[in-house]
């Protein structure tokens, strides 16, 4: 049975309150305002008959008159192959110009994690052709990680780069708090790169209702499920998640919660990972990868979002002054590929050549405060040149295999064998001989 | 036992995972366990509040669908878990409902509302009754055993029993059920008290029928040079293992509980990726343990709540792998207890502390976050049980501050208590130095306090040739620190020697690889003899015409020690790099 109302009680930020009989938790309703309009919400407390509506909209120009109607489900998301090639706003209606899917085939959004022993180990190598991902971070299929950055650099080209490189089955981006020329590049570059028939796009534009951020990642990530679940390789992209935990924020402080860190609500964590972890190598099925940005506000990586967020995710590639950081970059699941996938050699050139530039960069420094420079200084800095060249340059479009070979000439022209700190089996095999 | 008409209440408010609930009739008990019915599921909670008639409910799962008015069961006992032959290998949630034998949603999701038994109830164990009629036994007296893979399973007095009782009859050998009786005890007042397989276990109450608690003297071996030869852990020992994120601690706690010698690890994976998890369900049944000849899952038992889980039962699955703990110490079994993270269990708290209302402490975190942090913690320890036999829980937790600052209340609050810290560095993680355990900042009281016994084992210099090293280090990263300000040419040659010889200290021994078959566990009789060969390289007087020389003569000395790492120990290998090290030796020493 449906029941109506008329007559909301308060509404602070986004968020209505009326008296409802017979409500369940985060049911979905229908609110109608005086003038017609419409908007999903969701129920997000309920105290005796006191329901509080999450209203995906916003509340701003909501009458105390408004209709609401309560739906007796929660949110959900059609699925099937038509959505390939579609493109939705944050509450899933056409942006398109497209008619709407129809009501069939709904699935829930955010629904429960997956068993853990339903999962396997992830063993798939994803090659980028950038070296700085492939050799010393490399992707692994079903892998969840955030390119960490700072507003201004070029976070969603490497997304959309990385996204068209990874040759999955389906493609699925959640837009949050996009500017309307990121939507109109994103879906630019998928149509030219020939994969928009494999893609379904959600896009909340920075425009759009704040509230509807929040069900992005989520819609995103239900249909990604389906496909995975039928055994599709699927890759989402999610961008920028920073916006989607500044709306977790607003909901937060609206709800009269305590928060924990600069605002955000106390459990910033567990929200993150809820959507982090749906990424999953099923056993005996498809797989989720996700690929996100988060924005660091103020280039501080210790700032409640991207510190979550690396607590999170299985390492994250950190964008800075337009190339990849060695340093501040980590994929958790390299160890599951490198050597036993790909080249044997592959470990050893990775983190010899890490700590050798992390000692260039020691000597940078040291040669920045005026001191003479000493034969080995000069290794280093000659080193330090090639590396940027060779390796953290974006322009750089090369297989792993080539970037080892350029790994083992960079450390050939600059040191002695016995100054890199590699297994004499693979000193014997690989360090370029003399001519 | 539960006599009492069972209370009931219906809901009144829902908020998150917190449920308000109206008890009309019957007594609360805080703590105890009720079910929410919420159509035709059941969804376990517990009390965590009550005021007047109104009780507050955490619910350990999903509360999607609760209604107003749905109906709440009180079941009159406390969060408990099962305690019986059958709990190795098992991988549980928080709660202890084993991941295996759970129906799946589309055959993946996990669904709510299911708890099947922990241990499998229709197996037929062989007991060996060890007790007689007419024996006085107490609370954890062991009455008889069955084997449970490579361990004796102690059958015992009930854990909670008060006083002492009398064994009245028991079973011959033979094979039996956990459910079967097996021994019948008479308690001072004459009752009969029916002893089976199985008990249960209150999780938040530690477990404490031993003679005594011992103070920890002897080490745990891990296998990690850094931890076991600079900051050691004694058997029954308490520490923790902060680090900002991509430090290492789980890889630590992977090779922890890979390598480290003890009979029982009780892994709980608290609000961490399901996929560390996944891989140690997968890798561990194919390693073997080289104490038993099976293989590591024998002697594990997972605790997983992953970071999607809900999170009530986050806060449960600390002390669900605890009392696990507990329980087989009491058999006379060294147990090591890995937690991953407590940072997350403090994180559930705040969440529920919140909905609660509760006056927030620092960063909003609870004012009772130190005091639940400390009892945790409290419950590790070396026992002597009445029997004069010993068993140990050694807890070692990663905690994960906050942007990485130590200075936040979980770390602060766990450094309190705990007996070793090994700090996670990520100025070294970023420079690829694993572990990264800073070698400076860490420390660990147990290295004290073990001196003796680890001077009589090892070699009767062994503390004092660690903490020469560890002098060395500071006084490397000192000069390491000058030479920044002054450059090399600012420093004496001798100075120069010291950071050359911190340097390779850290570079060949502290540093190991944990993705190496040979080097990522390195015995204690290895790391005696390699300490001892490079004590002595450290200590050579050299002499060198010019720095450039020295640098170079100590990347050969270094290379040969590093690539002596990579070498089985006693293979032709390995000791043609020890010549090879003291050929170098004799080489620069000065004329
Ligand atoms: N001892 C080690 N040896 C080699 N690599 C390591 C070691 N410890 C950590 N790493 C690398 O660092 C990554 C992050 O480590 P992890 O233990 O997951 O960090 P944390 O749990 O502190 O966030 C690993 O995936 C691995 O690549
Ligand atoms: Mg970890």
């Amino acid at each position: 049975m449906i029941k109506a109302y008329n007559r909301i009680t308060n509404i602070i930020g986004d968020i209505a309150e009326l008296d409802a009989k017979d409500v369940s938790f985060n049911e979905l309703a229908q609110v109608t305002n005086h003038n017609g309009e419409t908007s999903l919400a969701q129920v997000i407390r309920m105290d005796g008959d006191r329901v509080s509506l999450q209203v995906f909209a916003g509340a701003k120009g909501l009458s105390n008159g408004a209709k609401v109607r309560f739906l007796g489900h929660p949110m959900t998301v059609h699925h099937s192959d038509a959505l390939l090639g579609r493109i939705f706003n944050g509450s899933g209606v056409p942006m398109d110009g497209k008619p709407p899917m129809d009501e069939s085939g709904q699935v829930d959004i955010a629904g429960p994690s997956v068993n853990p022993v339903k999962r396997i180990v992830p063993h798939n190598f994803i090659e980028t052709r950038i070296p700085m991902i492939d050799v010393f971070n490399p992707l692994v299929e079903s892998q969840k990680l955030p390119i960490f950055s700072q507003a201004g650099e070029p976070y969603n080209e490497l997304l959309a780069r990385v996204g068209l490189q990874a040759q999955a089955d389906v493609i699925v981006l959640g837009g949050i708090g996009l500017k309307f020329d990121e939507y109109i590049f994103f879906r630019q570059t998928f149509e030219e790169g020939g994969v928009m028939d494999r893609t379904v796009m959600f896009v909340h534009t920075a425009a759009d209702p704040v509230v509807e951020r929040l069900l992005v990642p989520d819609l995103a990530l239900a249909v990604a499920e389906q496909f995975g679940v039928q055994g599709k390789r699927v890759l989402v992209l999610l961008t920028d998640m920073t916006a989607f935990a500044d709306a977790l924020k607003e909901i937060n402080v609206a709800m009269e919660q305590v928060p924990s860190n600069l605002g955000y609500p106390g459990s910033l964590y567990s929200d993150l990972a809820a959507r982090y972890e749906k990424a999953v190598d099923f056993k005996g099925a498809g797989s989720i990868t996700v690929l996100a940005v988060t924005t660091m506000p103020g280039g501080d990586v210790t700032h409640p979002v991207p510190d979550n967020t690396g607590y999170i995710t299985e390492g994250q590639y950190y964008l800075d002054t337009g190339m990849i950081n060695p340093f501040g970059s980590l994929s958790r699941l390299k160890q599951l590929v490198i050597d036993s996938v790909t080249r044997e050699d592959h470990g050893a050139v990775m983190n010899s050549m890490i700590r050798l530039y992390a000692r260039a960069q020691e000597t940078k420094k040291k040669l920045a405060m005026g001191f003479e420079v000493t034969e080995q200084d000069e290794k280093y800095l000659k080193y330090a040149d090639l590396f940027v060249d060779r390796f953290m340059d974006l322009r750089v479009d090369v297989t792993l295999e080539k970037a080892l070979d350029n790994g083992w000439k960079t450390m050939a022209e600059c040191f002695e064998p016995e100054e890199v700190g590699i297994k004499k089996a693979l000193l014997e095999k690989y360090w370029p001989k003399a001519e | 036992m539960n006599q009492a008409p069972a209370t009931r209440g219906k809901i009144t408010g829902v908020n998150g995972n917190m449920v308000s609930v109206d008890v009309s009739e019957g007594s609360l008990i805080q703590n105890e366990v009720a079910f929410v019915n919420c159509g035709d599921e059941r969804l376990k909670a517990e009390v965590i509040k009550i005021r007047g008639r109104q009780a507050s409910l955490q619910v350990f799962e999903d509360t999607r669908g609760v209604r107003v008015g749905q109906d709440v069961e009180f079941s009159g006992e406390l969060l408990s878990v099962e305690l019986a032959p059958g709990l190795l290998g098992m991988t549980y949630d928080g709660l202890q409902n084993p991941l295996e034998h759970l129906d799946n949603r589309q055959g993946f999701f996990l669904k709510r509302g299911q708890y099947p038994p922990a241990v499998d109830q229709e197996k037929r164990w062989l007991f060996n009754p060890t007790a007689k009629p007419g024996d006085r036994v107490q609370a954890g007296s062991w009455l008889g055993w069955v084997q449970e893979l490579h361990y004796p399973h102690q059958i015992m007095a009930p854990l909670n029993m008060l006083g002492a009782a009398t064994v009245k009859s028991i079973v011959e050998e033979g094979e039996y059920t956990i459910r079967d009786t097996v021994a019948v005890l008479e308690d001072g007042n004459g009752r009969e008290i029916p002893i089976s397989m199985l008990q249960t276990w209150p999780v938040k109450k530690p477990i404490r029928a031993y003679a005594e608690r011992l103070y920890p003297q002897e080490m745990m071996v891990t296998q990690c040079r850094i931890i076991d030869t600079f900051f050691p852990v004694g058997r029954g020992g308490v520490a923790c293992v902060p680090g900002p994120f991509g430090a290492g601690k789980t890889v630590l706690q992977h090779i922890l509980a890979k390598y480290a010698q003890v009979d029982i690890v009780i892994v709980v994976a608290c609000g961490e990726r399901a996929g560390e998890v996944v891989e140690t369900i997968i890798t561990f049944p194919e390693l073997e343990d080289p104490k038993t000849g099976g293989s590591l899952m024998d002697r594990t038992i997972i605790i997983c709540n992953t970071s999607s889980m809900p999170v009530a039962a986050r806060d449960a699955s600390v002390y669900t792998g605890v009392t696990l703990a507990e329980y087989y110490r009491q058999m006379g079994r060294n147990v090591l207890l890995l937690a991953d993270s407590t940072s997350r269990w403090a994180q559930a708290m705040r969440e529920m502390s919140g909905r609660l209302e509760e006056i927030p402490g620092e960063e909003a975190f609870p004012a009772y976050l130190e005091s639940r942090i400390a009892g945790f913690y409290e419950r590790g320890g070396q026992v002597r049980l009445a029997n004069d036999e010993t068993g140990s829980v050694t807890l070692i937790g990663t905690v994960s501050p906050a942007g990485g600052n130590f200075e936040e209340p979980v770390t602060q609050g766990t450094l309190k208590v705990v007996s070793a810290f090994h700090g996670l560095s990520r100025k070294r993680s970023d420079e690829r130095r694993y572990p990264a355990i800073d070698p400076i900042d860490s420390w660990s009281l147990y290295l004290k306090q073990m001196e003796k016994s680890l001077n009589a084992e090892l070699d009767p210099e062994w503390v004092p040739m660690v903490v020469e090293c560890q002098d060395l280090l500071r006084r490397g990263s000192q000069v390491g620190r000058m030479m920044t300000v002054v450059g090399e040419e600012g420093v004496s040659q001798a100075d120069l020697l010291d950071y050359l010889r911190s340097d390779m200290l850290d570079a060949v021994y502290l540093q190991q690889n944990a993705f190496d078959a040979v080097d990522q566990a390195c015995s204690m009789k290895r790391q005696l003899r390699d300490f001892k060969l490079l004590v002595r390289a450290l200590r050579t007087k050299f002499s060198f015409p010019d720095k450039p020389e020295a640098r170079r003569f100590f990347a050969k000395l270094q290379d040969a020690f590093y690539q002596k790492n990579y070498c089985a120990e006693d293979s032709a290998d390995y000791t043609q790099y020890e010549t090879k090290i003291e050929n170098l030796l004799a080489e620069g020493v000065a004329p």
